[in-house]
């Protein structure tokens, strides 16, 4: 016999009404499910018909965005959209923030699950839980009054001055994807049969030992997953990164310097320009880019994790 | 089973094994560390903004309208937000609930039911100022509404849909098979079913997310700028009950600027001496509703779950 799984069991009674027959409700409750298809549909329709108005309206030419001079306004000379800088903030902040939370996040994750008493477990996760609740803006507020200063007293040296900049938007990013990153990777931890620790435990091997070779390589596809949606949250993140970065338009030599991303010139110029300006035209053309970086990560994550469902 | 009750290795044995149980503390102690950090971290959030917001937090903060010569209020701001919170949740709740039911009870592996997942994962992944920009496209300008609570609802609902959905599934997966099974022995249709025992018996859980999610939108601020708008409103006639005057609190049809939005607005334009005393307060604000959502929904959860159990 079939297991008894929820969408296999029907009716035992055949629908005999019309209005049985007709079934209502499961037609409501398909069509509110559809409308997220119909979500994603519209959205990237809408998106992409502005996104490409760069090119099909204001004529500019698709191979000048790889430059890397950001001069937008047409009252102060020739117009040139490079958008290196953006796409180059927006990898950069993205990629030291996950260095500095991925470890961080795994070590939390391994405390929770191998490590921590219930009663340890227990005030941790709930102050997880209200760490994913804090707003960005309150983070970027944080950022700014406190971080900030606080690296412009202590990591300034002579002749350079460190604030706003591509450091404090990582950090900020950091502790906000710390959550993200620690509950996938403690789930993928957790999915580790029992019975692989004590074998391991069995052999004589001391917990580290156990974790390092058992269950940090079983749990890896599950980090790789949770890193990734720490990106994907990292990337698409607007006002706490835009606070604190500096929003200078120049591809960052140093993790010191003020930078800016794609989602930050968007906050920041979006109101300030005229709809159907090509200034304005390109800033859809970087939501365009950015909605295609999120729906990378999806497939990415996918690809990683047939079953991982994302957050 | 816990690993912590597994029997620990002794320290007697070679030198190698001495090492590796050196090696175990050292990482063990690491560990407690990034459980501690968390902790100190989020300690530190909470001492600072109720330092900070000392001197600000009054009723006559909590209450008043924005002044551009004193202290003044968030009233205004924070009833925005509170309306906001209220409509999002009257449109995305039922929605989500009907989407996480089809999941949950109707669908079957197919091309469909993977399509709705990856909507579902998609939209998720969407950066909430890409939400917004959808926004301002779909509401501002195509339906023509300008600058409404509504847009800006509606932008929330667009990200907050497959949270409640999944959520939603999540909870009513939850409910034993057997249950189903009792029913449709019984006699009931499948919709009797999952009307009458299936949805009743998975509302804490259902609940306890909703409260969750809507410590999420409350905080949200990227998907308002371009949706609900940016303009500080400077004071509510509540005994103005028509909902179509524009100029009624009460209205859909009317800006309404969250005190997320508010946070980043006067940080973004900078003017007033009392920027960071209103933006301290408005943080500390934000900062006691998540608490008072997370501690709300485990509260309620826990409640509901005697109640519904016992019974």
């Amino acid at each position: 016999m079939a297991p008894l799984t929820t969408s296999s069991i029907t009716g035992l009674r055949p629908a005999t009404t019309f209005r049985e027959r007709l079934d209502v409700p499961r037609r409501v409750v398909f069509i509110a499910a559809l409308s997220m298809i119909a979500i994603v549909v519209v959205m990237l329709g809408f998106i992409t018909w502005q996104g490409v108005q760069l090119f099909v309206s204001a004529h500019v030419a698709p191979g000048s965005l790889l430059s890397a001079t950001w001069q937008p306004d047409s009252t102060a000379g020739a117009v040139t959209f490079g958008m290196l800088p953006f796409v180059a903030g927006t990898v950069g902040v993205t990629a030291l923030a996950v260095l500095i939370s991925a470890p961080l996040s795994v070590g939390l994750a391994l405390f929770l699950s191998e490590v921590a008493p219930a009663w340890a477990r227990n005030i941790v996760q709930p102050a997880l839980e209200i760490f994913v609740g804090i707003p960005s803006v309150v983070w970027g507020w944080l950022g700014l009054t406190v971080l900030v200063p606080w690296l412009r007293e202590n990591l300034s040296g002579a002749g350079f001055t460190v604030g706003f900049s591509w450091l404090a938007g990582s950090l900020v990013l950091s502790l906000m994807i710390l959550p993200t990153i620690t509950t996938v990777t403690f789930d993928a931890f957790r999915a580790v049969p029992q019975d692989q620790r004590t074998a391991s435990l069995a052999l004589g091997t001391t917990r580290w030992q156990t974790i390092r070779h058992i269950l940090i390589p079983a749990g890896l596809a599950g980090t790789l997953t949770a890193i990734v949606l720490g990106m994907t949250r990292a990337a698409g993140e607007a006002l706490a990164v835009q606070m604190v970065i500096g929003n200078r338009p120049v591809v960052p030599t140093s993790i010191a310097q003020p930078m800016t991303t794609l989602t930050s010139q968007i906050t920041l110029d979006m109101g300030n320009t005229v709809f159907g300006e090509p200034w304005n035209d390109a800033l859809w053309t970087m939501s365009l880019i950015l909605l295609v970086i999120s729906i990378t990560f999806v497939v990415l994550v996918r690809a990683l994790n047939g079953r991982r469902r994302f957050q | 089973m816990t690993t912590s009750s597994l029997p620990r290795p002794s320290l007697r044995g070679a030198a190698s094994s001495r090492r590796a149980v050196l090696v175990d503390r050292i990482a063990t102690g690491l560990l407690w560390a990034a459980g501690a950090f968390v902790l100190v971290i989020l300690g530190a959030i909470i001492l600072h903004f109720a330092i900070t917001s000392a001197g600000v937090i009054s009723p006559s903060f909590i209450f008043g309208n924005p002044s551009s010569t004193s202290l003044g209020g968030v009233g205004p701001l924070l009833w925005n937000s509170v309306y906001m919170l209220v409509l999002t949740m009257l449109i995305s709740v039922p929605l989500g609930i009907l989407a996480g039911i089809y999941m949950s009870e109707y669908a079957s592996e197919g091309r469909v039911t993977n399509a709705i997942r990856f909507a579902e994962e998609a939209i998720s992944s969407v950066p909430s100022i890409v939400v917004g920009l959808f926004g301002l496209i779909a509401f501002v300008d195509v339906a023509h509404w300008g600058f409404t609570a509504l847009g800006g609802a509606l932008a929330l609902t667009i990200f907050n849909l497959p949270l409640m959905s999944r959520l939603a599934e999540q909870a009513l997966r939850a409910v034993p098979a057997d249950e189903r099974a009792g029913s449709l022995a019984l006699g009931a249709t499948k919709w009797q079913t999952i009307r009458h025992v299936v949805v009743p018996l998975a509302i804490p859980g259902i609940v306890t997310g909703v409260i969750l999610t809507a410590g999420r939108v409350f905080g949200e601020a990227a998907a308002l700028l371009f949706t609900a708008g940016l303009s500080t409103p400077t004071g509510y006639n509540f005994a103005n009950l028509n909902i179509a005057d524009p100029r009624s609190p009460w209205s859909p049809f009317r800006p309404a600027t969250t005190l997320s939005v508010y946070i980043w607005n006067i940080n973004s334009e900078g003017i007033g001496q009392y920027v960071k005393q209103i933006a301290d307060g408005a943080s500390a604000i934000l900062l006691a509703m998540v608490l008072i959502f997370n501690l709300g929904a485990r509260l309620f959860g826990r409640i509901l779950t005697r109640r519904l159990t016992a019974a």
